[in-house]
């Protein structure tokens, strides 16, 4: 969900930018210098992963990940999803600079979001684990896309009925991706749960 | 898959020092996404327009990113003049397109298309690696340096490894479609990547301790700032001023 260059208002995209600074300050806080090389890795990994597309009846979408980024790096999301839309803009022109705060800010904040709300859920394991798992796929995709259209509504009223669009469309990829998560996350429980929050 | 189309080339703009890069393409960006005047913004699309000849950069290619960029845009051609509450223009079947909206869709479609030419031209003429160089110099936080260095670093690390789980997967002879093996094939697949991603992550940072790393993370590269970039930096930041007095006071 990049938001292009040349379509939000002057305050929008300085809030966004104020939040996102703010919330990347906080995050590289909480992140040592000893963390760095194993947070810059699974970026990368993020990044990858999510040029994989996963077919959707006719159509198909590219895999968006941000909830599971949050239980796996916790605060630390905020700069490395900074760090993974710089890289976007610069490599293939999705997003750009004046639009990175405003991005930064709709993949990051519902990352950290699930991260402090279903992390612990999650933690537990079992029936519980797996619905925590489900609820982060699916508010991840679920808020970042609320993020979206609010960043054009306020941008412009009239934007509503595009905003209620993008949010519409995402309906499915919240299901598939809680879906998907559901089934990562339990793969990473019996291969490498000391990955998950709670673990160490 | 992941390829830096425009790092490499011989022009005048690739010759710039990046910190005058970033710093122009920034201020530039800046203005034309708060401008809202045609004039203003025909001119900077202009300006854009002759910064990507002047780059030399190959034609086709940077069609292709314009068309992805004007994929969305045209999405908003086809919502937005018919949703807008204003004064109708002209009518497509039932459907009133109102004159503002119209309006609304000229004016992003200049504005985005002039960014998107101009951070080709002045972001992505040079390879991450510098751009890294050159926003340490510019004072970005030391660790996020480090966190862009590393991810661009790894980012094709991991895509190999990522095209290596693929082609297993195919060798065992799997077709994805809507269905519930293939999310469990491709979650498996992400999960598989997250687990080698940490696991390397472990042992690049044991290799970084190795090595004496302790926690601070140097750039060698020295820019040079000569005259020329001096001249032309200058020149470019005067004619953004320019077109931020045209906007805002003329």
């Amino acid at each position: 969900m990049h938001i292009s260059e040349g379509v939000l208002s002057g305050p929008v995209l300085a809030a966004g930018a104020a939040v996102a600074i703010a919330g990347t300050a906080y995050g590289l806080k909480k992140l040592d210098f000893e963390k760095i090389p194993r947070a810059a890795v699974l970026s990368a990994g993020f990044f990858v992963a999510s040029l994989v597309h996963v077919p959707i009846g006719v159509s198909s979408a590219h895999l968006i990940l941000n909830g599971i980024l949050g239980l796996l790096l916790g605060w630390a999301a905020f700069p490395v999803i900074a760090v993974a839309l710089m890289l976007q803009a610069v490599l293939f022109q999705f997003g750009g600079i004046t639009t990175l705060g405003v991005n930064t800010v709709v993949m990051a904040a519902p990352a950290v979001f699930c991260y402090l709300v279903f992390g612990k859920i999650v933690a537990k394991g079992g029936p519980m684990g797996m619905a925590g798992a489900f609820a982060c796929g699916f508010f991840s995709v679920l808020l970042s896309g609320v993020l979206v259209a609010l960043a054009l509504f306020l941008t412009e009223e009239n934007f509503f009925e595009v905003a209620a669009a993008v949010l519409g469309a995402h309906i499915v990829i919240m299901i598939t991706e809680g879906v998907f998560s559901v089934i990562c996350i339990e793969f990473l429980r019996k291969v490498q749960p000391g990955m998950l929050p709670g673990a160490q | 898959m992941i390829a830096e189309t425009f790092a490499f080339g011989e022009s005048p703009v690739h010759r710039l020092d990046p910190r005058v890069r970033v710093i122009v393409g920034t201020l530039f960006a800046v203005v034309a996404a708060l401008a809202d005047r045609f004039d203003v913004l025909g001119a900077a699309l202009g300006l854009a327009a002759l910064m990507t000849l002047a780059a030399r950069l190959q034609p086709l290619a940077v069609l292709k990113r314009l068309a992805l960029v004007n994929g969305l845009v045209l999405f908003l051609w086809v919502v937005l003049p018919f949703t807008y509450n204003g004064t109708p223009w002209f009518h497509l079947g039932p459907l009133a397109a109102a004159k503002e909206g119209v309006r609304l869709c000229a004016i992003i479609t200049l504005k985005s298309n002039a960014i998107v030419l101009w951070s080709i031209v002045f972001f992505s003429t040079m390879p991450v690696a510098t751009l890294g160089h050159a926003m340490n110099r510019l004072k970005m936080p030391v660790k996020l340096t480090a966190l862009l260095l590393l991810t661009y670093r790894y980012i094709f690390v991991l895509e190999a490894e990522l095209n290596q789980l693929v082609r297993a997967a195919r060798i065992r002879s799997f077709s994805p479609g809507t269905n519930l093996h293939t999310y469990r094939t491709y979650a498996y697949l992400v999960g598989m990547l997250m687990v080698r991603a940490a696991e390397r992550g472990e042992r690049v940072h044991q290799a970084m301790v190795c090595r004496g790393f302790s926690g601070k993370f140097y750039c060698l590269d020295e820019m040079e700032f000569t005259f020329r970039d001096a001249a032309w930096g200058g020149f470019l930041v005067l004619v953004i001023f320019f077109l931020a007095i045209w906007q805002w006071t003329l």
